[in-house]
């Protein structure tokens, strides 16, 4: 008998939970523009959601001091994902639904992305993804309502094999880390290879929290290839750098762009002098001639940032940051109706960004080429620019 | 098939597996005393590299942050049996089991909490220059790894069988009733494990952070890898946990060279099923 | 007619799945609602195993991922129906786990926990490099909704009319279990397994049938889940969503069907309430597994009725005394 009570006081307490959590929710206010952020802010993709939240906060803080956008002020509501596609997506129904969000900028990472697309396309509200993937993007006749600004790794590759043609280079190795981003930018380094007139001799993986290197690099220091190309993020890549080392190994290291910040000269150390890898032109602004667009803009949100969150400014929150300044001319221009806000962001033109000059266009969603990426050397603990 | 890789697959294997020996270890000195396994091990691993980290970072003496590390993670592992493990009403292996992994989870969240969520890195003991070894390459780092393990090992085994204290800890473990009988204090005996195997961990944790960086979410899978060494060797015994580590190092590096790097990580529990399901009782029978 | 009979708790499941159909529009609040119920399908089903069988398991979503993987992949690859996919998934789940579980089964305690744990992982790993089948770890996209005659079943409030009816036949079904002869003998098997064979269980299959009922329950929540969402990728399928499991069933309670639910809804809700303490979920996470198991082995209802239980006699017992 008592556990009949117990049992009944359970689900009653369970729909009323479903009650008050309903109870709570959205009021109907028309006043300020509500741009969503879902980003990876903890989990193994921190490194990108961090810098992309603190900068499009950032971004509406000075938006409203300035007095907002058209005179309304900007509200940014932001989630945290953590790097997972249940959350993800729950947190997208949440900025549709309850906050009213009219545009949602993020997911930090291709697959959070690819979850969150299925609902925003149906919804019809404009999405500027801060991932890589191709995918996310086209087929543009089926990713009408989707955007991004993340350089894709097609372009980053086509840089490193512009250079290694240059040194007239033949073969070479690729190891890359068995995430997204890694196995993405394999695919790319594949296919692009014979264009260039490269010969992939050895293909090798490890895993994102591998610690130890050196059986693959064992493997391709015993076969003909005279550069080795590492695609990943976080410590690994330095890791790998630090094994070449020990292994006394030569030959070329070149990193993707996933290794473009300090803190990877950091951990790298002594292994990290020479190395070579494409970049945003954030990381060497000034070391830009005065010509390029970009200098002023890196220099603006570098300045800002470090001066904002006391820790060095990194590419990926330049994502963010081109995302939510590329959507307020849409949304100054539009009045803030959807179908608007997507008109005016495909229209976008000669936008000069943190990663690059964006030039969008129909078949165009993420409107970068290779240029937006230039390739550095790292030397005495810097990036040095080298074309 | 050349000799020269397989000599180089050879030498990260053991050093790896030396590192999953020393964890697997810290498994075996719980297990000896109590019958628990700890599943929060791992995490003392991570403490260790990165208490060992920030130590060094306010003071840069390699040997002051080893001895910091160590006995800041020695103090959570007694704070950690103190608090979380001996309110325990109902010692059942589910709750247990439950108990330690709910452990691990806190740690490490509260480890990002403090540390963050980047990587940081640890000077080498000796140095970076590799030696050569034919045409294989071995760095200072992995010969202390190598040595201080084998040191560990035999102190360890002259603990247990030589001193009054460790077998008095493997007394609780066989038989606590009995031990408790003859005057062993079983809540000291079980404490001391616990300081010691967190020692260890810790220990193993500051020896690799030259080589592979600290970071807050490092210490799972090395927890894992290094009770799958534990189980490989029977639990019971400490040559055997050595053992059990240095088998899954090698076969590790030798499948990452010889057959895919993809699958890594699956070939050690791949194989920690197949010894489950074959020879449940490990590669050699329990020592006590 | 006794007032109180008629209120029992599948009344009143079904009266407030019936009122939140009607009552909620809202496609957020339905989305975390069937969030809960493919949540609270795959906590049930882990419970039977955890607090009904005594045997642990740390690598269930390796079950809730097949089911997904093989329900997306015959989907969204070969065009098959995803009603037969669906079965294809319970197939592939029911046959898995009783490879697993033959050789499984015989160990206990810490070696059971760990050969589960080493399944679980091993089929991540699985998931994320074997990328023909599986897309890799960027995901499988382009996996249809389910549809049922000509309705599709396309909208969070259409899936909630499909997940929450099946999540009451399921709860139903594992309530008639435990009731059974077989609930009875599995009862008699946690509590020591020597004791139920000597009372006649054969235990060896007996562990090995719950092991598959509950694999078979991921599987189907894993479908669902697959076409709720419409995309997967292997991150969803990880240790710490078998670690999250568990906590799931620590906190309903271990051995209670109702407290499943619970602790499925109150720990997919919790991390959405406090959103704005993201970094500290993983520190509650810990601290929900030592603490309830510390102090309230039997999960939080029970254990809270338990104290309430012992205040008050002590309180009677004041009076006597």
């Amino acid at each position: 008998m008592r556990r009949t009570v117990i049992l009944c006081g359970l689900v009653m307490a369970l729909a009323g939970l479903v009650l008050l959590w309903v109870g709570c929710g959205p009021k109907a206010t028309s006043e300020p523009f509500v741009v969503g952020g879902i980003f990876s802010i903890t989990g193994p993709a921190s490194y990108l959601g961090e810098p992309e939240r603190n900068s499009m906060e950032m971004v509406a803080e000075e938006v409203n001091s300035k007095g907002g956008v058209s005179g309304r002020p900007l509200k940014v509501v932001i989630y945290d994902d953590e790097g997972d596609v249940t959350k993800a997506r729950l947190h997208a129904e949440k900025l549709l639904q309850k906050d009213k969000a009219v545009t949602i900028i993020g997911p930090s990472l291709t697959h959070t992305s690819m979850a969150v697309l299925e609902i925003t396309q149906k919804a019809k509200l404009p999405l500027i993804s801060c991932a890589a993937g191709l995918a996310i993007t086209s087929p543009a006749k089926d990713r009408v309502w989707v955007f991004k600004t993340a350089q894709t790794d097609q372009m980053a590759v086509n840089r490193i094999y512009q250079y290694l043609q240059k040194q007239g280079l033949k073969k070479l190795a690729i190891l890359t880390v068995s995430t997204g981003f890694g196995v993405a930018g394999k695919e790319q380094l594949l296919t692009q290879a014979p264009k260039f007139e490269l010969a992939v001799v050895a293909q090798e993986v490890f895993g994102e929290k591998d610690t130890d290197m050196t059986p693959q690099l064992t493997k391709i220091r015993g076969t003909e290839a005279q550069a080795v190309i590492c695609w990943g993020t976080g410590p690994a890549p330095a890791l790998v750098a630090k094994n070449m080392k020990q292994l006394a190994m030569t030959i070329p290291l070149i990193q993707s762009h996933g290794a473009a910040s300090k803190k990877f000269i950091e951990l790298a150390g002594d292994a990290g002098e020479g190395i070579i890898l494409p970049a945003g032109k954030l990381v060497i602004y000034n070391q830009l001639p005065d010509t390029d667009p970009q200098k002023a803009v890196c220099k603006e949100y570098a300045t800002k940032y470090t001066a904002k969150f006391k820790t060095p400014e990194s590419s990926f929150g330049g994502y963010a940051y081109d995302a939510l300044r590329m959507l307020l001319i849409a949304l100054e221009k539009s009045g803030g109706d959807q179908a608007k806000i997507r008109d005016e962001l495909e229209k976008i033109k000669k936008f000069v960004g943190v990663s690059g000059v964006f030039n969008m266009s129909p078949e165009d969603h993420n409107g970068l080429t290779p240029d937006a990426f230039v390739m550095v050397k790292i030397s005495n603990g810097q990036f040095k620019f080298l074309d | 098939m050349e000799l020269a890789p397989l000599l180089q697959y050879l030498i990260s294997g053991l050093t790896n597996g030396a590192i999953y020996a020393l964890i697997a270890l810290g498994f075996v000195i719980i297990y000896h005393a109590t019958t628990i396994i700890n599943f929060a091990q791992g995490e003392m691993v991570m403490l260790g590299a990165l208490s060992a980290i920030s130590i060094y970072h306010l003071y840069p003496s390699l040997p002051l942050a080893f001895l910091g590390g160590v006995a800041l993670v020695t103090l959570v592992g007694i704070v950690f049996e103190r608090l979380a493990l001996r309110p325990v009403r109902d010692p059942n292996p589910i709750t247990l089991i439950i108990i330690t992994v709910g452990g691990a989870v806190f740690i490490k969240g509260v480890a990002m909490l403090l540390w963050g969520k980047e990587a940081y890195s640890l000077p080498s003991f000796s140095g970076d220059a590799p030696f050569h070894l034919g045409t294989a390459t071995i760095l200072p780092q992995n010969l202390w790894v190598l040595g201080l393990t084998a040191v560990v090992l035999l102190g360890m085994e002259a603990f247990f069988r030589l001193t009054l204290v460790g077998k008095a800890m493997r007394a609780c473990a066989y038989n606590p009733r009995a031990a408790r009988l003859v005057g062993i204090s079983l809540g000291r005996m079980v404490q001391l494990s616990f300081a010691l195997s967190a020692a260890l961990g810790a220990g193993a944790g500051i020896l690799i952070a030259p080589l592979t960086l600290g970071v807050y979410d490092m210490g799972t899978m090395l927890g894992l890898k290094g009770f799958c060494a534990a189980i490989l060797g029977g639990l019971g015994s400490s040559f055997g946990g050595v053992l059990g580590g240095l088998i899954l190092g090698v076969a590790e590096s030798l499948a990452t060279g010889l057959i895919s790097s993809g699958y890594r990580d699956a070939v050690a529990f791949f194989i920690l099923l197949l010894v489950l399901f074959i020879r449940p009782q490990g590669l050699i029978r329990g020592g006590s | 007619m006794n007032p109180r009979k008629f209120l029992n708790p599948w009344v009143l499941f079904g009266a407030a799945a019936l009122l939140t159909a009607g009552v909620l529009d809202n496609d957020y609040y339905l989305t975390l609602i069937n969030f809960i119920g493919i949540h609270a399908l795959l906590v049930v089903g882990l419970n039977l195993l955890m607090g009904y069988g005594g045997q642990i398991s740390l690598g269930h979503a390796a079950f809730f991922g097949l089911g997904s993987y093989t329900s997306g992949i015959l989907t969204a690859t070969y065009g098959v129906n995803p009603w037969l996919a669906l079965l294809a998934g319970l197939v592939v789940c029911g046959v898995t786990a009783f490879l697993i579980g033959v050789p499984a089964l015989k160990l206990r305690g810490y070696y059971l926990a760990m050969a589960t744990l080493g399944f679980g992982i091993i089929v991540y790993i699985f998931f994320t490099e074997a990328h023909k089948l599986t897309g890799g770890p960027s995901g499988l996209a382009g996996i249809p909704s389910l549809s049922i005659g000509g309705f599709k079943l396309d909208t969070p409030k259409r899936l909630y009319l499909l997940i929450w009816p099946v999540l009451g036949v399921i709860l139903a079904l594992s309530a008639n279990l435990v009731d059974s002869r077989t609930g009875r003998a599995l009862r008699a098997l946690h509590e020591g397994e020597t004791a139920a064979q000597s009372l006649g269980v054969n235990t060896a299959k007996l562990k090995l049938l719950i092991f598959i009922w509950s694999a078979l329950y991921a599987s189907l929540a894993g479908s669902l889940y697959a076409h709720t969402l419409n995309f997967i990728a292997p991150s969803s399928f990880g240790f710490m969503f078998s670690i999250k499991l568990v906590t799931m069933v620590v906190l309903g309670g271990m051995a209670s069907i109702w407290g499943s639910l619970l602790g499925a809804a109150v720990l997919t809700v919790l991390p959405e309430i406090l959103t704005m303490f993201h970094d500290y979920e993983v520190i509650i996470f810990g601290a929900i597994l030592m603490v309830v198991m510390i102090f309230l082995p039997r999960g939080l209802v029970r254990g809270l009725k338990d104290l309430w239980e012992f205040r008050r006699y002590k309180k009677e017992g004041g009076i006597i005394g």
